[in-house]
């Protein structure tokens, strides 16, 4: 187990380094500077834009850049294009700020898919069952952002309560426990609308899944010992069923960053997604580069993740 | 295999080893069976037609030209007659009708989304023929050359691993950087959307031809000196491609989707050429002057796109041998 471990913590270090190197060539190659980000300026000489070249290095050839990138990443040191400030402080700012929104929509995924699948399993065929494919299948198929104006224009006209941002303007001092109402406010919305694709995919999983366990003979075999129905269907069928989603699990924790970008630019949340977003328009590369590497990072702690627990939850597996 | 021959009659004749019912219509009898997918599949064949035939008379009929600027008719809502005595009656809308209102340059919605529809499923399907391409290719590589050493790593470690590492990036932020970092046309958009979404369809051939490379009929194939460009594409392809077919119909949708998500953060389609993910994102600073412009182009991304899910359901459904009945 351990070697097994070792071995594969050595394999995604190769892998995390081919990453940051593709990484660095798509951004790099790509034309399209940050010195050509604001070329009406007038005050913007050619003696302007060859110093801006030389502060970022940006005459250099590329395996050059690279190793400043990593030597400053490594270090701490990375700065910003944009504003000079610390890039790793300022992903560890919105990475705060993306947490609470993750973890909700993650909570509102596997607490509302859950049911939903293993209720169209058991009917399977039923009017319950087909309505639910249905509405799965239309949730998958919405763009994110058409529905999520949808549901602010609903929600500012039903309940006449602002959901863009992360707090009201002007509450700084209201007391505690109206900050914190309006900050669960703030977030259930925009988790909500992060959810919605998830629920609609995981509770096809979870129904598929289900469908495949409940045919099993050990299932037979438990309602023959005269086992009452909820132990059967929870205790020997879910249990089994639940094998696979510990992988899903694990790939769901890079869509901190990627899977947030729309939904965080439309509730002007500023988090991580919205980092990436502005960074892409003022071509920071630093931070574009960084929160690849992170989301890289995290998308190969996911798998690690996910292979050590399927070991450690089933018996059957062996290193 | 050789139980089954040596159970059956011998014959001459090879006519005769036919199945009563060929593969395609016992997959056809099993997709019938979902009326969805049915409905899906003949929407989707209604859409082709909706959608070259837009592109061509959107071009060549003046009347139905979507770049018609009509300044004094803006926000008009769905189902206005054209009464206006300001603009020349021969840029009247189609019909005399604004059938589906008009936008914020009094532009004929109608047919603004009749050019979209060609260029929204050009982009789907350009994308995904991107996609099934590099999948076929790269998965095709690795399943059928995968024991071929190059130095000390076999080919298939070596485009494992290249799919690994393409499948650790976000993806649409990978998309969204490259798309933001390339001039914006719409050429871009289709191979970056194809480019970066070919891994699940590589693994998905690689699999398929490590279990088909072995079978009896590649072996009799390459028996016969068959060139192996040849054992590959005409032989052991058409096997492999059931489950690419499923990805592909669902590829189309989410690169739909994708496009429109583009549009909305700006880096879709640029104007002049619409597509229903950029009509959208103009629309949705007028939603409360003029809904009908969010809501036209929004309900059409879904309707289309939950019909390209439903029919790749049903293809899935009648590609499961599990599902097949036996005659």
């Amino acid at each position: 187990m351990t070697a097994f471990i070792i071995r594969s913590i050595g394999q995604r270090i190769v892998l995390l380094f081919f990453i940051s190197i593709i990484a660095h060539t798509i951004v790099h190659l790509a034309p399209g500077e940050p010195s050509k980000v604001d070329p009406s300026n007038p005050r913007m000489k050619a003696e302007d834009i060859q110093r801006i070249r030389d502060a970022f290095h940006l005459d250099d050839p590329l395996h050059v850049q690279y190793f400043y990138w990593i030597r400053d990443l490594a270090s701490g040191e990375l700065k910003s294009f944009k504003d000079n400030q610390p890039v790793l402080e300022k992903v560890w700012d919105r990475f705060l700020n993306s947490l609470p929104l993750f973890i909700l929509a993650t909570l509102i995924t596997w607490c509302v898919a859950f049911p939903v699948g293993i209720r169209a399993a058991l009917h399977r065929g039923s009017l319950y069952d087909r309505s639910s494919t249905f509405i799965s299948y239309a949730l998958i198929s919405i763009p994110g952002f058409f529905l999520s104006y949808m549901m602010i224009i609903f929600i500012v006209k039903t309940f006449d309560v602002p959901v863009i941002g992360m707090r009201t303007f002007g509450l700084e001092n209201a007391g505690l426990l109206m900050q914190s109402m309006d900050r669960i406010w703030h977030l259930t919305i925009p988790a909500l609308m992060t959810a919605t694709a998830g629920v609609a995919v995981l509770s096809r999983y979870v129904r598929s899944q289900m469908l495949e366990v409940i045919t099993q003979d050990y299932m037979r075999t438990a309602r023959a010992k005269g086992l009452s129905e909820d132990v059967v269907i929870y205790r020997h069928g879910l249990r089994n069923a639940m094998l696979p989603f510990i992988t899903m699990f694990g790939l769901m924790i890079p869509g901190l960053i990627g899977g947030s970008v729309i939904f965080e630019t439309i509730f002007a949340w500023p988090g991580m997604g919205r980092l990436g977003y502005e960074a892409i328009l003022a071509r920071d590369f630093p931070v574009i580069l960084t929160l690849n590497l992170i989301a890289a990072v995290l998308t190969l702690i996911g798998t690690l993740a996910s292979d050590i627990l399927y070991a450690v939850v089933d018996p059957r597996i062996k290193f | 295999m050789t139980s089954d021959t040596q159970n059956m009659k011998i014959t001459d004749n090879a006519e005769d080893l036919r199945p009563e019912i060929s593969m395609g219509r016992e997959r056809w009898t099993v997709f019938k069976r979902d009326p969805l997918a049915v409905a899906s599949l003949w929407f989707l064949a209604l859409l082709v037609v909706v959608a070259i035939g837009g592109k061509l008379i959107t071009q060549y009929i003046p009347v139905f030209d979507p770049s018609v600027v009509r300044l004094s008719e803006k926000f008009l809502p769905p189902f206005t007659p054209f009464t206006s005595e300001i603009v020349p009656a021969d840029e009247a809308p189609p019909f005399g009708v604004y059938l589906l209102g008009t936008d914020e340059l009094g532009r004929d919605v109608f047919n603004r989304m009749l050019e979209g529809t060609f260029v929204s499923l050009t982009v789907g399907f350009v994308a995904v023929g991107i996609m099934v391409s590099l999948g076929i290719l790269f998965g095709g590589l690795a399943g059928y050359y995968g024991r071929v050493k190059l130095g000390f790593l076999t080919v298939d470690t070596l485009i494992m691993r290249f799919v690994d590492i393409m499948l650790c990036f976000p993806t649409f932020f990978l998309i969204l950087t490259v798309v933001a970092l390339l001039p914006p046309n719409i050429y871009n958009i289709m191979i970056v959307i194809g480019v970066t979404s070919w891994m699940g369809t590589a693994r998905l051939v690689r699999a398929e031809f490590l279990s088909l490379r072995e079978q009896d009929y590649v072996i009799a194939a390459k028996s016969q000196a068959i060139p192996e460009m040849r054992i590959i594409f005409q032989h052991i392809v058409p096997n492999a491609i059931a489950p690419v077919l499923v990805s592909a119909t669902i590829g189309v949708a989410s690169a739909i989707l994708t496009e429109s998500a583009l549009s909305f953060l700006g880096f879709g389609v640029q104007p002049p050429d619409a597509t229903w993910g950029n009509i959208l994102s103009d629309g949705k600073g007028f939603i409360f002057d003029a809904p009908w412009l969010t809501f036209i182009p929004g309900l059409t991304i879904l309707f289309v796109v939950l019909a390209f899910n439903l029919c790749g359901e049903g293809l899935r459904e009648a590609f499961n041998p599990k599902l097949r009945e036996r005659h």
